[in-house]
């Protein structure tokens, strides 16, 4: 009998022509509700300033990786907990989110041809967009204009898109193949 | 000659396409947006999410108290006696002063009594403990253990040992938001201590400092001076300590003077606050508004003094 370890993926970036197996939705779920705690968590200070939108990460992951599971509706209610969570005006952080799922599964295609850091480039311009969505709507809602450290979530973000992605996909990952190695 | 399109005919039947679907979101999250922002429709669907929300936000807060417990655990010898040994003297010193305001209340009682003035339910007081700050950096709340499970009420103050905190927003099962007087547009009625000027404390926001707004330029009020509530909006009970001036200035050029102040409680730092019943019980109702012709015109909300 094989070590069931021997046929492990490799915790590396899937190549581009490498097909993965199609997640099981309590993945998904599970991922996304993982995200939601990590956004939940009490950050406070420098940290908050810094914490990447776990959320919309993870979301944008599944939008981009499974357009089929993970659309826009998807995102749309994901926003709706996290303007709960936060005690914003309901509807902002949802319009934002379904704003990210739109784009994803426009983008779905191209994206994945990219190699990792390239894509974290379009993530991170995507996290601006959903992030500035967010500021508009609160200013107009009369609170203060945001300064630009506000931004710095979507850096981070876009830094952690690497990470994110291969932990994702690992699951979806086929094992290698005995004539491969 | 036409040309190729990269789209390919759906094969399937996949519903609307992303860009409808998009469209019908975000109206509908437009729509959600004006109707809880104008209107406050949406409580009782934030109340029900929040319910199905409340094991996530307890579960996250779990490594932070888990690292409070064992930092609590770990604090040394010293700093604890040294803790203690302040402690005492605070209870020495504040022995006299609360004995002494025994006396003074029951005397306060008795005038009152003879005043037939309004008494203030005392006892109503909530202990509660701060459970998280808000997530959002762009605005000053913090979240409270006591909701409407121990009968807290949207509207009421709070506020910790050195003065007025804020006042709670939002009132869900289990815990309660209390919204800062930091943030921005927050406006408590309040009077100078000294001399008994009254005028309102505004907010401004993270990282801006509160200030006394629409104040002429020659009103008498100094830097170092003491706000405390006016009780003139029935929210605040009168005669908490809110915040003292720290800077004024005065421009010929301008209408109001420009005067900031700094809160007295620990509004970024408490984690012990009490929500303070309001005084509103008997309180006679508000009189009928009079026909807005008949009234003198307010500083609109376009015209700011600055």
């Amino acid at each position: 009998m094989a070590i069931p370890s021997i046929n492990l993926p490799p915790l590396s970036a899937a190549r581009p022509e490498e097909i993965l197996r199609p997640p099981k939705p309590w993945f998904v779920l599970l991922t996304l509700l993982a995200a939601l705690l990590l956004n939940l968590l009490p950050w406070s200070g420098v940290w908050l300033a810094l914490k990447p939108d776990f959320l919309a990460l993870v979301l944008l992951y599944w939008c981009i990786q499974q357009p089929r599971l993970v659309g826009v509706g998807t995102a749309w209610s994901c926003g709706l907990l996290m303007d709960v969570g936060q005690g914003a005006l309901f509807g902002q952080h949802a319009l934002a989110y379904a704003l990210l799922g739109f784009a994803a599964e426009y983008f779905h295609r191209r994206v994945l041809r990219f190699p990792l850091w390239q894509q974290a480039a379009h993530v991170a311009a995507l996290l601006v967009c959903c992030m500035l969505l967010v500021l508009l709507v609160r200013v107009a809602g009369g609170a203060a204009p945001a300064e630009w450290s506000n931004f710095l979530g979507a850096i981070s973000g876009a830094l952690l898109w690497p990470l994110t992605s291969i932990v994702l996909q690992w699951p979806q990952r086929p094992p290698p193949s005995p004539g491969e190695r | 000659m036409p040309a190729l399109s990269y789209d390919p005919q759906p094969f399937f039947k996949r519903g609307p396409t992303p860009l409808a679907r998009f469209i019908f979101f975000s109206l509908l999250s437009l729509a959600m947006l004006f109707a809880d922002g104008r209107y406050g429709y949406l409580e009782n669907v934030r109340l029900g999410v929040a319910v199905v929300l409340g094991p996530f936000q307890r579960a996250a807060m779990l490594p932070g108290q888990a690292w409070d417990v064992m930092a609590a655990y770990f604090a040394s010898q010293t700093r604890l006696s040294e803790e203690n040994q302040q402690l005492r003297q605070q209870l020495l010193t504040q022995g006299a002063v609360v004995q002494s305001a025994q006396s003074l209340l029951q005397e306060n009682l008795r005038l009152r009594g003879l005043l037939q003035a309004h008494v203030r339910a005392a006892g109503n007081d909530i202990m509660a403990e701060v459970l998280y700050l808000g997530r959002d950096p762009f605005s000053q709340k913090v979240y409270v253990n006591k909701g409407s499970a121990n009968e807290v009420k949207a509207g009421q103050a709070v506020i910790d040992d050195a003065g007025v905190v804020g006042q709670v927003t939002r009132v869900f099962p289990a815990v309660s938001e209390v919204t800062l007087l930091t943030e921005k547009d927050h406006t408590i009625p309040v009077k100078v201590e000294r001399n008994g000027v009254r005028t309102l404390l505004v907010g401004a926001g993270t990282g801006h400092a509160p200030e006394l707004r629409f104040m002429s330029a020659n009103a008498d009020i100094k830097s170092g001076d003491v706000l405390v509530t006016s009780g003139l909006d029935g929210t605040y009970p009168p005669g908490l300590a809110v915040a003292v001036v720290a800077a004024v200035e005065r421009d010929s050029g301008l209408m109001f003077a420009r005067i900031t102040c700094r809160p007295l409680a620990g509004v970024d730092r408490s984690d012990q606050v009490l929500i303070v019943a309001a005084p509103q019980a008997g309180l006679p109702p508000r009189p009928e508004e009079v026909a807005d012709r008949e009234l003198p015109k307010r500083p609109g909300k376009g015209r700011r003094g600055r």
